[in-house]
């Protein structure tokens, strides 16, 4: 391997690490302790990719690289009234929440915790403190730093993040919301959040990761989700990505999935300068099915990048995957979609579509599908699409009258609404509908 | 009173001209019928004045109501109540055929300077004009044209026509493809639009539509010109004879 980068860029992150030390006062021999320390040695060996790394070949990192995002340390939660978190909340105040403000949990935004249903709804730093055996049999399990210099920043740094266990058997109607909220009062910061997610045999959830921002200015969210599904466990999880659009966001979900359990991913990503959502799915149990789906829409001179890998570990799993994209202005997109069929994994079903509209001449998209097959008896189909709009459709709108913006994003909207029409949860769907219409008539510039 | 006038029209696309000089005018009240073989322009004509941007103009003009129609945007033709029933409706998927509806007839009613219907007032009407071409309301619910069979677009583009009301409806081979009982619903449904405030162009390759629709006239389009034109009994001696005797009698050679 070639020697990497350790330069100044990442220089800044090393020496923060012992100021950051010091912070966690009294920490210092515990698990998770060691755990940074062997996080923060991998990343100052790893460095910042640079597109020479084939991982980021399409998605230079090097404007984010550059600033010194500085960790927040303090926080006033009162500088963010109700009324402004209420309108994160997708319309719906009964739904189990925990939110976050530049990293840190608030527990007057969150809900009252109530273990009535015997779900396990905390903080991850409270849970560190009362050394949980959920932490320990689990934390860093799924998502490892050794391969990726953004987990291993995440792992050495995180501060806080939520921690949800559904206990066996327990179906749970009403999804659960992770609100993180960046207010920008503060220029160039990072926050690190990290959750950890636990369905265990036979329940059923629907999680709702959002990230949002107050005002329009540049900040790094490094976020790093682990998801366990324990036997016949079923859960969708919703990712929706609105942060401003200075904002840098790199996004890392990691999945285990044990026998006949079922997994869906929804990710939206609307906001953002420079995203990477990273999702890798390891389908370890026979009989597990996971189904992805994907929306991005490109404007301006915005870079959003989905990186997912699907890891077919044992025989008679199920993959489905569709990720649209609508790219205008200057932006730019990258799909890549890894799929691994293991040696045993025989009667693997793996079905992947990526589909992308380019609205200006100016937009672009790099779109591969990486298949890596080592069993016989598969069945593994890809496809990929680039195009512009519809000429035939749009002259029959508009020989019905109708004007030719309209006629447009009627036909955008088309393209993309099917994605969100998989969302279960019916105000957040419609939500994200609204927020879209909104956006599509910015996707032009 | 005159509706659509047009002088010497000349179009074509990629640079081969397919209208070669038409002339043809259409008043208030009254239907003619656009016969030809395959390739004479029939299709192009419709396009053009519906305003496909694909098609060059390249010589002569086409008023309607007095205006520029060529200087107008579909969009704008359509407001200002031309229609055209297309040969192939397009289908898309993921726009729902009664939104997408009701957006193009309230754009039209907005040009009139009408009240915008709500959505109760429009789904009445929707019912109504239904029964006129015996549509399944199923199929309302459903994307624009997609997995209609062949008739049920023609029927849907009648439909639509229908509620958009136009004063002049263009129908693009809408009898090709159809069965005679579907045939016979689409013809039904044209002749309940027909008004003495509106006019209908044809166009057609056949005689047997024009045994339910009758037209005032009849013109025979051959290699871009019309070469002929006549009263109803023209498109007997057409389904008779075939389209070459016009031709040796015009002197085309095609």
């Amino acid at each position: 391997m070639a020697a990497k980068n350790t330069d100044q860029k990442s220089e800044w992150y090393i020496s923060n690490f012992k100021l950051f030390e010091k912070s966690l006062n009294g920490d210092g021999a515990s698990e998770v302790h060691s755990l940074r320390r062997a996080a923060i040695a991998r990343f100052s060996e790893l460095g910042f990719p640079t597109t020479h790394d084939e991982e980021w070949k399409y998605t230079d990192i090097s404007r984010l690289a550059k600033v010194p995002f500085k960790s927040v340390l303090h926080f006033d939660p009162h500088s963010v009234s109700d009324q402004t978190i209420e309108q994160f909340l997708f319309g719906n105040r009964r739904w189990q929440r925990v939110v976050f403000l530049n990293g840190h949990h608030s527990s007057g935004f969150s809900s009252k915790s109530s273990s009535a249903q015997g779900v396990k709804i905390e903080n991850l730093a409270a849970a560190l403190k009362n050394d949980s055996n959920f932490v320990r049999d689990h934390l860093a399990h799924y998502a490892l730093f050794n391969e990726d210099p953004f987990t291993a920043l995440s792992t050495a740094f995180f501060k806080d993040g939520a921690l949800v266990v559904i206990p066996h058997g327990l179906i749970l109607e009403e999804p659960i919301h992770l609100l993180f909220v960046s207010d920008g009062n503060e220029d160039e910061f990072v926050t690190y959040p990290r959750n950890l997610i636990i369905a265990e045999k036979n329940s059923q959830a629907t999680i709702i990761e959002s990230y949002v921002s107050l005002k329009d200015n540049r900040y790094f969210t490094n976020a790093v989700t682990e998801i366990v599904l324990g036997e016949n466990a079923v859960l969708e999880h919703e990712k929706i990505q609105l942060e401003s659009e200075s904002a840098y966001h790199v996004g890392t979900l990691h999945t285990s999935q044990s026998r006949n359990s079922s997994f869906v991913s929804n990710s939206i990503s609307f906001g953002g300068s420079l995203v990477r959502n990273n999702i890798r799915i390891v389908l370890d149990g026979e009989g597990a099915e996971c189904t992805l789906n994907g929306l991005y829409v490109g404007t301006e001179k915005r870079l959003i990048d989905n990186h997912t890998a699907i890891d077919h570990a044992k025989p008679n799993c199920t993959s489905h995957e569709v990720y649209k994209g609508i790219l205008g202005g200057k932006s730019k997109g990258v799909f890549n979609g890894k799929i691994i069929v293991r040696k045993d994994a025989q009667k693997t079903d793996a079905k992947q579509t990526n589909k992308n509209l380019i609205l200006s001449d100016d937009a672009s998209i790099d779109t591969k599908p990486q298949l890596e097959i080592f069993a016989n008896d598969v069945k593994c189909t890809h496809g990929a699409t680039i195009g512009q709009l519809d000429d035939e459709a749009m002259f029959y709108l508009r020989s019905r009258g109708i004007g030719l913006e309209e006629a447009r994003e009627m036909l955008i909207y088309a393209f993309a609404s099917d994605v969100i029409e998989r969302i279960l949860p019916e105000p957040l769907r419609e939500r994200l509908h609204g927020i879209l219409h909104k956006r599509l008539g910015r996707s032009r510039n | 009173m005159q509706l659509l006038e047009i002088n010497n029209l000349h179009a074509g696309i990629e640079g081969n001209e397919i209208l070669k000089g038409i002339d043809l005018k259409v008043n208030i009240g009254e239907v003619h019928a656009i016969m030809g073989p395959n390739g004479s322009g029939k299709s192009t004509l419709a396009q053009v004045l519906a305003g496909r941007e694909s098609y060059a103009v390249t010589e002569g003009g086409v008023l309607y109501e007095g205006k520029d129609l060529l200087a107008m945007k579909p969009e704008e033709r359509a407001r200002e109540g031309i229609f055209m029933a297309f040969q192939y409706p397009v289908e898309i998927p993921g726009v729902n055929n009664t939104y997408f509806l009701k957006a193009a007839l309230n754009a039209i009613r907005k040009q009139k300077g009408i009240e915008e219907l709500d959505a109760m007032e429009f789904l009445k009407l929707v019912k109504q004009k239904g029964k006129l071409v015996e549509m399944d309301e199923s199929l309302l619910n459903r994307s624009v044209n997609q997995g209609f069979s062949g008739g049920e677009k023609k029927r849907n583009e009648i439909f639509q026509m229908a509620i958009l009301e136009p004063k002049l409806a263009i129908l693009d081979e809408t009898d090709s493809g159809l069965d005679i009982d579907a045939l016979r619903i689409v013809a039904d449904g044209v002749n309940k639009l027909r008004r003495k405030d509106n006019a209908v162009i044809l166009v057609t390759h056949y005689q047997r539509l024009l045994n339910y629709i009758v037209p005032d006239l009849v013109h025979v389009l051959v290699d871009g010109q019309i070469v002929k034109t006549g009263t109803k009994e023209l498109a007997l001696e057409l389904e008779d004879k075939g389209y070459d005797w016009v031709r040796q009698e015009a002197g085309v050679n095609a």
